[in-house]
């Protein structure tokens, strides 16, 4: 397996507090990893060290081979913008804008037309069941319904990496249910990685693969081949 | 709860009369359920006859608590494989894996290496199911649901119990030493 990208022996403290400590963790290109573990566990931070948010103390992060972890602000910024998509626990629309305009946003961003990237983004509107609420704000939008625009905003400049921080945690069962079949649809049509950080047992079963982070190191889950009684 | 099993697991951490057994059992894991004596012996005359046990030494006097039962290769041999093996993953499993955790503790195995075999058996059943809601009708779909709701609780209680394991060990290790002391004055 060649990964897409990889953090290997990363080790990052907040001040004297240790948030991760020799964490390592590969995702291949199309897979869909659960990052699961106890809340202050270090999971978000790997997330951020993974997306080049935050840059580590120690180790070294790789993306399609390249280290990111020493890229200057700009470079790791443009990666964030060209190679990256972002779902977060509370959708993070801007209030000001419209459904539409939100998602057509990393295009703007990416200096695309504005006519191009509003019809690009209208296209994810279909894709994910949101026909007709494109013109809404998000305060008009259910938590389901900002979510899966989130998402759209997420995947539609075709990011290589998805990263999704508790993308259910603010939905009720059922609608975090259709978000998770909405993200897991798209990443595979795409053939999008997703790395998922998650506390719930159900997100985490939509990836094919789960490692659990606790006290700032990574722990593989390895299914038995055969379970016995 | 496999009593033989439970009951192996007891002895490979000391050699013990019956008697002995029974108290650890019902302090450990009977829970306001004590183990019947006649239960006690008659699993361990089918785990000799079995060749998982074997007496050591008959003391002096009547009665089948003359008897030292002592662990043989074959019983330690069942003891390593049912605590690293999961367990099926299916709902209502608490009391096996609770089982298995305190017996770990008790002989000093790891614990939470144990727990994360068994997430992993659960996480792997749970992809399944939602495999089976992705491609199935609503019919699917809801027992898909009932399953997962239920492995789902499992993994809660798996995950609250891997993050109390040294209270846990503290708790064991006590009550160890107070079943030990009371043995003592008898």
């Amino acid at each position: 397996m060649t990964p897409i990208i990889e953090a290997s022996d990363v080790a990052l403290s907040f001040g004297p507090t240790p948030a991760l400590r020799g964490a390592s963790v590969t995702a291949a290109a199309g897979e869909i990893l659960a990052v699961m573990g106890p809340s202050g566990s270090g999971k978000s931070t790997l997330l951020h060290c993974l997306a080049g948010i935050l840059v580590p103390d120690v180790g070294v992060v790789r993306f399609e081979g390249r280290r990111i972890d020493t890229l200057g602000e700009s470079d790791r910024s443009a990666l964030r913008r060209d190679r990256f998509g972002f779902v977060f626990q509370f959708g993070q629309l801007v209030p000001e804008l419209t459904a539409v305009e939100n998602v057509a946003l990393p295009l703007l961003l990416g200096g695309a037309k504005r006519a191009a990237a509003v019809a690009e983004a209208r296209i994810w509107f279909g894709r994910l069941g949101l026909d007709g609420l494109e013109e809404r704000r998000c305060g008009e939008l259910s938590g389901g319904q900002a979510q899966r625009v989130a998402l759209a905003r997420g995947l539609v400049a075709r990011p290589r990496v998805l990263f999704a921080d508790e993308p259910t945690g603010a939905l009720d069962s059922l609608a975090g249910e259709h978000v998770m079949e909405q993200l897991t649809g798209a990443a595979r049509d795409e053939g999008t990685t997703v790395i998922l950080v998650t506390h719930e047992p159900r997100v985490a079963a939509y990836a094919q693969r789960g490692v659990i982070v606790r006290d700032g190191r990574v722990t593989t889950l390895t299914p038995p081949q055969e379970v016995t009684a | 709860m496999s009593v033989p099993l439970t009951l192996l697991g007891l002895l490979e951490r000391e050699s013990s009369h019956g008697y002995d057994l029974k108290r650890d059992y019902d302090t450990f894991f009977g829970r306001g359920k004590p183990l019947p004596f006649g239960q006690v012996y008659a699993t361990l005359g089918r785990l000799a006859r079995d060749g998982k046990v074997m007496v050591s030494e008959v003391g002096p006097g009547e009665g089948p608590d003359r008897k030292r039962y002592v662990i043989t290769g074959r019983g330690a041999t069942d003891v390593e494989t049912w605590l690293t093996e999961p367990v099926e993953p299916e709902p209502h499993l608490q009391t096996v894996l609770f089982a298995k955790v305190v017996l770990a503790l008790m002989l000093d195995r790891p614990a939470a290496d144990y727990l994360d075999t068994q997430r992993a058996a659960h996480l792997q059943r749970m992809r399944e199911l939602t495999e089976v809601k992705r491609t199935g009708g609503l019919v699917d779909a809801l027992l898909a649901d009932h399953g997962l709701f239920h492995l789902e609780a499992d993994l809660r209680w798996i995950d609250l119990t891997a993050a109390r394991l040294d209270t846990l060990a503290d708790e064991v290790s006590r009550a160890s030493e107070i079943a030990r002391v009371k043995a003592n004055r008898r």
